[in-house]
């Protein structure tokens, strides 16, 4: 990672005017979306788009000629061009050849993708934007910091400061004031302007029909009044039907900026007279730009669905905090990321590719069904191949591949760690250490005895039913306590529990850095231990390790070639549960009693991300939880990322640091004097955040909360 | 009936929503609200009513006259200078309170983007449940520039804060007429 990149960073952190209006965005933004699509089914809109988009994706060279037979059959002229530079050549050509100076824009990140401006202006041409956000930025020099509020970084003190430079006048931050200035200066432009540049949202095939949508009517005033309208269209706004306008249309302006429908939305067919009477000048361009090779790639094919309403910025905990300079080009956030690597290059997303913590807020609420984290992974996927690996990240594969040497070392650090280690916490680490590792939270001391040894001396009653216990690296080596409680728990239920001594890491840390082959023989050293001893059920605590045994261990498998493990792969993960949904389904099946213990403490409970968006289990905690006796008093933003995400922590501190502090804030605020959790990655960021707080709210996996309910643990 | 939920989602985006009976109602109403706000025979004030089924058989004349500052003949010059456009739209959405119509021809465009107010005719037949239906209904073929406008133009590109008025109508006024056949006079 590069230290400009990390210093961008810093400064976007640093930046309280970033981070306050993007902060209160994304917390109003989820209510606001929820109301905008009540009454909706969401999940049959976003299928039908997906549906709509990925069919288009599958034709564009079909679509793209029949879009340009039907337009130019109604008068328009049809240009099409794989290369950036042609459709600037094409404009600055059309401008000389009929003297054309003065250009009016209404927002179009296609014309941002190629730069148009800065060729336009250079070749002598006058060009303004016109949508507000896009004039404030280009006035002040800089480029959008998200997709759809381009100016959402700037204050309206700085607004003010950049429109007094342009106008000549004195303006103080009024808001409605400086919107009339912006009508007033604009209007100007758009009465004497020769040629009107416009994106589209949509493009019809069938019909050869732009469909535009703007709030504040610029479009309406590009398209109407010069007598040359230029419209640059991605090739991914293509769709076959003009019924399918509606669903997409349903769904955007919810998800964009959250209204029912954006005020203006404009389908153009054709010419329109101007308003001397001559037909308009129509030229439509269709700018592929990589967008076919996109499509023919099985894996980002996908990525062309998008709609480009930006929600998946809007909820995502990292964007939040870095803004669109940091996180992304041209095209901001995660998908912004995933379209820099083909419309720009691969390399370009090297550092900002990183930024994505892998929390899965946006795939929930992607209406084109895109898988915006696994495609980020795909990029790791390629870049970890393109990219010769560093000597320390070969050697932790190494390490974390030979279960033997990493779990002695492990013990190892444990007696290292002793000195250390106060409380069972490292609230300091010596600096040849990684003294950053502990700056913002405490870390957990390796426990003096793993799990694994544990376990097997635990007394247990014969039980009718046989679980094995896959602790992952934190429940074995840091929060054994965490095992003993599930043992206890399952005990109850007449289930006796075995820890199989084969089973190692679950290879998160090299999947998730894109280390395909490394998670692969992770997943069979586990295959082959979990399936080793006959039992009825495999049985985790750690979300992260459940969603491997569950999911990725087979599709490791499968891109490694390792086809033959599948059904193995398949066996294992059909028998896995997660702690909380196996107890949910004992105590449905009356195979456990939960009475409702008295005087319990109120609790507030932490949504972990995988636990939530990965296996989509939200409800069993909490329901367990209740009928155990723990008052439960909601956070806000309960499933909102603790900042831990693996490795992310070690990685990007500064980021994780105000993510965490925001955890802690709303668990401080839900009054509960314990947070509950079912992850130990999110158990060990918010234990060592409040320790590091001198906090003295507690943090307990959901297992060790029942345990004591039931009258096991202390 | 979708008028009542029309109406209440028009002005939840900040539309003016009036119903009237018949033409002659309506064209009462409008000469009164041309008058009550302010249209003058003077830059700035004019209104300017765009050809429409509306205006079928009526004496514009006559009306200029009762109204100083109403014209018919639509330029981009005059509707620069206009405060209130009038055109008539076709269809209105219920669930979204939209006005759509046909806006091929240039003056219905000018007097609706340019003018501070835009009042617009709708025809309370032609009120259907949302844009699904409209998408069903109209034919792009025949219909080069189709229109959707769900209340006045805004932004909220500076701090987040929704603002009313940027380039189009700061005001947004429909006039649901039930009987446009009613013949007048």
């Amino acid at each position: 990672m590069s230290q400009d990149f990390k210093r961008q960073i810093k400064k976007a952190i640093e930046d309280p005017n970033l981070t306050g209006a993007l902060g209160r965005f994304s917390e109003a933004y989820a209510l606001s979306r929820a109301k905008a699509y009540e009454g909706i089914d969401f999940q049959a809109l976003r299928q039908q788009i997906a549906a709509i988009k990925g069919d288009a994706a599958g034709k564009l060279e079909e679509l793209a000629e029949e879009f340009t037979r039907q337009a130019t059959a109604k008068g328009a002229h049809g240009f099409r061009t794989s290369q950036p530079e042609e459709v600037r050549a094409y404009i600055l050509n059309l401008a000389a050849e009929k003297g054309l100076k003065r250009v009016v824009k209404s927002k179009s990140m296609a014309s941002e993708e190629i730069h148009l401006n800065q060729a336009l202006i250079q070749a002598g041409l006058e060009v303004k934007e016109t949508d507000l956000g896009e004039w404030i930025i280009q006035l002040a020099g800089q480029r959008p910091s998200h997709m759809v509020m381009p100016a959402i970084h700037l204050t309206k003190e700085e607004v003010a400061e950049i429109f007094s430079k342009e106008v000549k006048e004195r303006l103080a931050g009024d808001i409605p004031r400086l919107v009339k200035v912006a009508r007033r200066e604009l209007r100007q432009k758009f009465l004497e302007a020769d040629i009107g540049i416009s994106g589209a949202n949509i493009a019809v095939a069938q019909t050869g029909t732009l469909v535009i949508i703007t709030n504040e009517g610029n479009a309406r005033l590009v398209t109407s009044l010069p007598r040359v309208h230029v419209a640059i269209v991605g090739l991914e706004k293509l769709i076959e039907r003009f019924e399918d306008i509606a669903p997409i249309l349903t769904a955007l302006p919810k998800s964009a900026t959250s209204q029912l429908l954006t005020s203006y939305v404009t389908m153009i067919t054709g010419p329109v007279p101007n308003t001397d009477g001559t037909p308009k000048d129509l030229h439509i361009i269709l700018l592929d730009n990589h967008r076919t090779e996109m499509a023919a790639d099985p894996v980002f094919k996908q990525a062309l669905q998008c709609i480009r309403c930006a929600s998946c910025l809007n909820v995502c905990p990292v964007f939040r905090l870095v803004g669109g300079h940091v996180f992304g080009d041209v095209y901001t956030g995660g998908i912004g990321t995933v379209l820099t690597a083909w419309f720009d290059q691969l390399k370009k997303t090297e550092d900002i590719q990183g930024l994505c913590i892998g929390c899965g807020n946006c795939k929930e609420v992607c209406p084109a069904c895109i898988d915006i984290p696994e495609l980020i992974m795909e990029l790791r996927r390629r870049l970890d191949k393109k990219t010769p690996r560093t000597l320390s990240q070969k050697a932790a594969y190494a390490v974390v591949n030979n279960r033997r040497l990493f779990h002695g070392l492990l013990r190892a650090a444990s007696l290292a760690s002793k000195p250390l280690a106060k409380d069972g916490f490292i609230r300091h680490l010596p600096q040849f250490l990684g003294g950053d590792l502990a700056s913002f939270r405490s870390l957990p001391a390796i426990a003096a005895e793993p799990l694994r040894d544990l376990l097997p001396r635990l007394r247990q009653p014969q039980g009718r039913q046989k679980a094995l216990f896959y602790a992952g690296c934190l429940i074995d080596f840091a929060y054994p306590g965490v095992g003993q409680a599930v043992v206890e728990v399952l005990n109850k239920a007449g289930i006796e529990v075995a820890f199989p001594q084969g089973q190692t890491c679950c290879g998160a840390p090299a999947r998730y850095a894109g280390a395909v082959e490394v998670a692969a023989k992770n997943a069979r050293d586990n295959i082959e231990a979990l399936l080793e001893t006959p039992a009825d059920y495999v049985v985790s605590a750690c979300p992260t390790c459940t969603v491997a045994l569950k999911e990725a261990f087979g599709q490791d498998l499968e891109a490694q070639g390792l086809g033959d493990w599948l059904p193995r792969a398949r066996e294992l993960a059909a028998k896995t549960w997660d702690f909380s949904s196996l107890v949910r389904r004992l105590v449905d099946e009356g195979r456990l009693a939960l009475p409702a213990a008295l005087g319990l403490e109120p609790c507030t409970y932490h949504d972990s991300c995988h636990l939530k968006r990965s296996l989509g289990v939200q409800e069993e905690p909490r329901q367990l939880l209740i009928q155990a006796g723990y008052p439960l008093r909601e956070m806000f933003e309960s499933d909102m990322c603790c900042g831990m995400g693996g490795s992310y922590a070690l990685k990007f501190p500064e980021i994780a640091q105000p993510m965490l502090e925001r955890k802690l804030h709303n668990i401080a605020g839900s009054g509960a004097g314990t947070v509950a959790l079912d992850c130990p990655g999110c158990l060990m960021q918010i234990q060592g955040g409040l320790d590091k707080q001198g906090s003295p709210l507690k943090v307990r996996h959901t297992a060790e909360l029942l345990a004591q309910a039931l009258g096991g643990l202390k | 009936m979708d008028y009542e939920l029309f109406k209440a989602k028009a002005e939840g985006v900040s539309a003016e929503v009036h119903r009237l009976p018949g033409r002659a109602a309506a064209l009462a109403f409008i000469l009164d609200f041309l008058k009550a706000n302010g249209v003058a025979d003077s830059p700035g004030a004019f209104a300017l009513w765009a050809p429409c089924p509306f205006l079928a058989g009526l004496d514009q004349a006559e009306l200029a006259r009762q109204v100083p500052g109403l014209s018919f003949d639509v330029t981009r010059e005059k509707a620069a200078q206009t405060l209130v456009g009038i055109n008539q739209v076709t269809w209105g959405l219920a669930n979204t309170g939209t006005i759509a119509g046909d806006a091929t021809a240039i003056e219905g465009r000018l007097v609706s983007t340019l003018p501070w107010i835009h009042l617009a005719i709708l025809p309370t037949a032609g009120l259907l449940p949302d844009l699904p239906a409209l998408i069903e209904r109209v034919d792009p073929a025949a219909m080069a520039y189709l229109a959707l406008v769900t209340g006045p133009s805004r932004t909220a590109d500076i701090e987040r804060v929704l603002t009313i008025g940027v380039h189009g109508p700061e005001r947004l006024v429909i006039v649901c007429v039930d009987d446009l056949e009613e013949v007048n006079r």
